[in-house]
């Protein structure tokens, strides 16, 4: 008698532990010929809320690293990615892939985390200045983390399209709450393995699955998500969450039309998009404009 | 008794904020009857100043004159606050005023470098004294102070206060040389605290002198010294107020920072030598709604 | 009343004795004082009646209607102007849309800022009589609008007119195009100053606008769109609809709006970013603040004093980056606040045209009543108040500049938005404790911190959730400054390079 493999229960992602929802509930994963591949934790408003919360406890600590150091962890995901390929590639194709196409489609999500790795200690550099005011002040602004971003992942691109909204979000020094492709989840799942073992500290990324329709206006609604960006959604879900996120004016960005796969799909701008601007006013002494040197 | 506060913690200064409260108090517009009765207030408070190598007794006394007759074809002027010349001519400058109630003010401590003994300063104070000196204007230490000798610089100026007997004491920091309004506002601590009467700017021999973000400063270290211990200091700006204008804005800064109570000639001074005139121009104007010339006043 | 000097008094009495009163007091209000000193309004020309500008023309309005603008100081009526409605707004809409269209899109960068430059140049020729105006019309003291809002509106045209051919600096690795027509809707408190924030990155960037000034305050605007027409602007660059938040709610659903800029209360902004969900429309939203001014036990003292001033009586306290929180470290509390309350009793209450009033008036009996509602609820909050005791007019909105000790992060005059002259006090002790107080808002426009210490400046400013920190200063503004908030104080910059990306497409 062969050995009884062992199966894997894919569970959610939450302040680095692999909680299953709090409710209790699940949705189960087929493949294309109809069989269940899985069982996969439909997440609840109140698993969202504690990825809120976990989320927000990890802000202070991973935007105040050191531009370096997260260079360095971006780098160590893509270190652990590639370790993990063979893995990906056989989920990848267990939820439609090809075996060529899973293989790029890795490759690329791969190469997108060291991309986003350069960028950490640069962009700052991009989208900084320093302000030549008339009056005898020295002033700069400069980008900061926005916070909190509730993200919804590409539904079609399951693991190149939910390195590739994390990282520019993450580079950045914010954190976020993904909600995975709700077809195609098990890569998200995986993946949110390789982040509980690449110093990333638990919290700046949490990973929930579940229903688009469900999460989408916990998102929109949250008073303490400071952002929201979708990647994969209808029309009508990006108007709602539009009117339902200004309750505490909320960023809301639309990286819909991105095409992941694309060289296009990776720039700076996606880093901007996810931060605030600050300028920073101090006096500097005896240049003053009145030419009244004391 | 309160010790004395440790002077290198005198607060700090911003210069940038000081220069733009000064801008902001020059926006003051003055017009009508409170430019004159502020032109005529200025005029109370002038130490009419002389002090040259060249000077003589009859220069100080043709000076005297002027004191006590600004103009008078223009009627209902007061005389300015004070002469302020050197030790030797005071006798010659009390003798000339009589008891027309301008003082004479005198300057001493090796002024203006103040490069003596401290034997010398004192008896150079004394004499201006039994002279007859109403007030004696001394200079500090800059050297010292810049070294950070501030106990140096204290013991000096309280020395000096005590040879001054019933004459009042007017010290001078010579804010050209301190270089920083730290600097300025940690001397005029000293000052106050080792005794002045007055705190003044500069000798007039050192450029820049009496500066706006100087005055303010130094008007808010006698403030907080008020709040401190109750006790008035005055004050008296000297060199480089040329101006009706300046003198204005002088008095916009002391009613801002000091009140009414400081607006009176026993705690605000000029010291200038050009001041007066330029003041006697501005009134000759509002009196004939004409603008003036300065060969319708006096040089004395 | 001013005095007349003493004469000297006689050598006799003159003693070195030290005069010490028992209690140091200063007096502020006897002694030599100044006389009024009101600008003069002769050569202000105003018409009985204003019509929009659209398509480089005074029009009337579609339904005949005016509404009138009064001083707020005098309760003069001024004059009337054009109640806008959604026909106005649409006829505005085509007039920019065609001139986006046929002229402005087309015309080599270079050109568009030449137009700007005029534009700037025009401002400073008639600065005396936008001042005046401006004063009128919103109540700000004419130190202010003089030395402060026209200059620098002046001053953004011609910073904005030199980026118009200089845009592909701006943005490394992209091509810049621009976005169409803008939508604009500007707050009372600052009316010509935010219509440059306005219509000068914009028109740098290539759209054409169409501007909504507030309903109280839309007389400098009007004055603006004559300088326009005489720079010979093409018609339809810049369009001005005057009228209530009807006009504006027309403006912000126009289908013909491509980007919606908005200056103003947290809550109608709030209304607006849900008005345009669905669409494709670019939004920027500047709104409100309830601002941390913070004084740590080293600081330069007498110049923060001057900085808490600056931060909550410049403009009656009508800013929304006003420092009307203030945070003061318990050992100097005391002398802060002693010194903060002299200070207080010199500030000139009164004529917005005398050129030596500090505070003007409110800009309006509404946002009086509000002012009023928040002093009485402060009392009923059981915080101390202190107002200073100067003399206020009996005519006209006014308000003596007002400051609550021991408030708490509880009250909800610590909370909310007033936007008047009222600051609210509470000490601290450590910096952990004023940073979590500090940042505990709904809000993220503004901060000031002020202290010696370089580390300890660096360690505040970048912990501070706010788009704009002062340091050692407050209430500071220039062209090149980019200006927004954090959190609920809206999104997106107005002023220098930031200021570009709202009116730009990056391909």
């Amino acid at each position: 008698m062969s050995r009884i493999g062992i199966l894997k229960t894919y569970k959610i992602y939450i302040g680095g532990q692999f909680p299953r929802t709090e409710s209790g509930r699940y949705y189960p994963l087929e493949n294309k010929q109809g069989e269940v591949i899985a069982n996969i934790c439909l997440s609840s408003r109140k698993d969202f809320r504690n990825a809120v919360v976990a989320a927000r406890g990890a802000f202070a600590g991973w935007s105040g690293r050191s531009a370096y150091n997260r260079s360095q962890i971006l780098y160590r995901i893509a270190e652990m990615l590639e370790g993990r390929s063979a893995q990906f590639i056989e989920e990848l194709i267990l939820t439609g892939s090809t075996r060529a196409a899973a293989e790029k489609e890795l490759h690329q999500a791969i190469d997108r985390l060291v991309y986003y790795a350069g960028w950490c200690d640069k962009y700052t550099q991009i989208f900084s200045s320093v302000n030549p005011v008339q009056s005898s002040h020295f002033n700069f602004s400069v980008p900061e983390p926005t916070g909190v971003v509730a993200v919804s992942a590409p539904q079609d691109s399951s693991l190149l399209g939910l390195v590739s909204v994390i990282a520019p979000i993450l580079a950045g020094g914010n954190v976020c709450i993904v909600l995975a492709a709700e077809k195609k989840p098990l890569a998200a799942i995986t993946f949110a393995e390789v982040l509980a073992t690449s110093d990333l500290p638990g919290g700046v990324i949490n990973i929930l699955t579940g229903k688009t329709k469900e999460i989408l206006p916990q998102m929109a609604s949250h008073m303490d998500v400071n952002a929201v960006v979708w990647a994969g959604n209808s029309a009508e879900e990006i108007k709602q969450t539009q009117e339902t996120g200004a309750v505490n004016v909320k960023r809301i960005f639309n990286w819909t039309k991105n095409d992941w796969t694309s060289a296009q799909a990776q720039n700076p701008y996606l880093i901007f998009d996810l931060q605030e601007i600050k300028t920073t006013w101090h006096p500097i002494e005896n240049i003053g404009t009145s030419g009244a040197k004391y | 008794m309160k010790s004395n506060p440790d002077f290198s913690k005198s607060p700090t200064i911003d210069q940038v904020g000081v220069e733009e409260r000064v801008a902001r108090l020059n926006t003051r517009s003055i017009k009508k009857e409170s430019k004159v009765a502020g032109l005529k207030l200025a005029l109370n408070m002038i130490d009419l100043t002389t002090l040259e190598g060249k000077d003589t007794e009859g220069k100080v006394r043709q000076m005297c004159y002027k004191a006590m007759h600004l103009h008078d074809a223009l009627p209902d002027l007061p005389t300015v606050a004070a002469v302020c010349v050197y030790p030797t001519f005071v006798a010659t400058a009390k003798a000339a005023l009589g008891n027309s109630g301008v003082k004479v003010a005198s300057v001493a401590t090796a002024f203006p470098a103040g490069q003596s003994t401290l034997d010398v300063k004192i008896r150079d104070t004394q004499f201006a004294v039994d002279c007859g000196a109403d007030e004696v204007d001394m200079v500090i230490s800059r050297g010292e102070f810049l070294r950070g000798n501030y106990s140096f610089v204290f013991d000096e100026i309280a020395a000096v206060k005590k040879a001054c007997g019933p004459a009042r004491l007017k010290v001078i920091l010579e804010t050209g040389e301190l270089s920083t309004l730290d600097n300025v506002r940690r001397a005029s601590d000293i000052a106050m605290y080792a005794g002045a009467d007055f705190i003044k700017t500069s000798t007039g021999k050192i450029q820049p002198a009496a500066t706006a973000p100087v005055t303010l400063t130094m008007l808010e270290a006698i403030r907080d010294y008020y709040y401190e211990t109750g006790i008035m200091v005055g004050m008296k700006p000297a060199g480089g107020i040329s101006s009706a204008k300046a003198a204005l804005q002088n008095l916009v800064m002391v009613r801002e920072t000091l009140g009414a109570a400081w607006l009176d000639n026993h705690w605000f001074r000029f010291g200038a030598s050009s001041l007066a005139n330029d003041i006697l121009l501005q009134l000759l104007k509002e009196a004939t709604g004409r603008y003036q010339s300065s060969d319708y006043i006096s040089k004395d | 009343m001013p005095i007349k000097p003493k004469a000297t008094k006689s050598v006799a009495k003159q003693t070195a004795k030290k005069t010490i009163t028992k209690k140091a007091t200063l007096d502020f209000v006897g002694g030599w004082s100044y006389a009024p000193s009101p600008e003069s309004k002769d050569h202000i020309r105003l018409e009985k009646k204003y019509g929009h500008f659209i398509n480089g023309e005074f029009v009337k309005p579609s339904a005949g209607k005016y509404m009138a603008t009064h001083s707020p100081s005098t309760e003069e009526h001024l004059a009337d102007v054009a109640l806008g409605d959604a026909a106005d707004v649409d006829k505005a809409v085509k007039a920019a849309r065609k001139a986006y269209d046929t002229v402005w899109s087309k015309m080599p960068a270079s050109e568009r800022g030449k137009y700007l430059y005029r534009i700037a140049r025009m401002i400073q020729e008639r600065a005396r009589e936008l001042s005046v105006i401006e004063s009128m019309d919103g109540g700000k003291s004419i130190r202010e609008s003089r030395d402060i809002d026209i200059p620098i509106a002046a001053a953004h045209f011609f910073y904005y007119a030199g980026w118009a051919d200089k845009l592909e600096y701006a943005f490394p690795n992209r091509t810049v195009t621009s976005v169409g027509v803008a939508g604009q809707i500007i707050p009372w408190n600052f009316p010509l100053l935010m219509a440059a924030w306005k219509i000068a990155p914009a028109l740098a960037c290539g759209n054409t606008v169409v501007l909504k000034p507030a309903e109280t305050t839309p007389l400098t605007a009007l004055k603006l769109a004559e300088i326009i027409r005489d720079c010979g602007l093409p018609p339809g660059v810049v369009n001005i609809v005057t009228g209530d938040g009807r006009a504006g709610a027309a403006l912000v659903s126009h289908p013909d709006i491509d980007k919606i800029a908005f200056t103003g209360s947290t809550d109608v902004g709030k209304i607006i970013q849900k008005a345009i969900a669905g669409t494709n429309k670019k939004i920027t939203l500047e709104l409100g603040g309830k601002a941390a001014n913070i004084i740590f036990e080293d600081a330069p003292i007498d110049q923060a004093v001057e900085g808490i001033i600056n931060g909550i009586f410049f403009n009656q306290g009508h800013v929304c980056c006003a420092g009307s929180r203030l945070f003061v470290q318990e050992g100097i509390a005391d002398k802060v606040i002693r010194k903060l309350k002299d200070r207080m009793e010199t500030l000139v209450v009164g004529d917005p045209l005398d050129k030596n009033t500090d505070i003007g008036a409110i800009n309006s009996r509404e946002q009086l009543d509000k002012i009023n509602h928040y002093l009485k609820l402060g009392v009923k909050e059981g915080a101390e108040m202190w107002q200073s005791s100067c003399a206020v007019p009996r005519k006209g909105n006014f308000c003596r500049p007002t400051i609550f000790l021991h408030a708490s992060q509880s009250h909800r005059i610590v909370q909310e938005e007033i936007f008047g002259p009222v600051l609210a006090i509470q000490t601290f002790r450590t910096v952990e404790e004023v940073l979590e107080k500090a940042n505990n808002t709904p809000y993220g426009l503004s901060a000031g911190v002020w202290t010696d210490k370089g580390s300890k400046i660096f360690n505040m400013t970048s912990r501070l959730r706010a788009g704009v920190v002062w340091a050692n200063t407050y209430n500071k503004f220039d062209p090149t400054s980019p200006f927004g908030g954090y959190k609920e104080s809206g999104f997106g910059r107005e002023g220098g390079l930031h200021g570009l990306l709202p009116y730009v497409n990056l391909k």
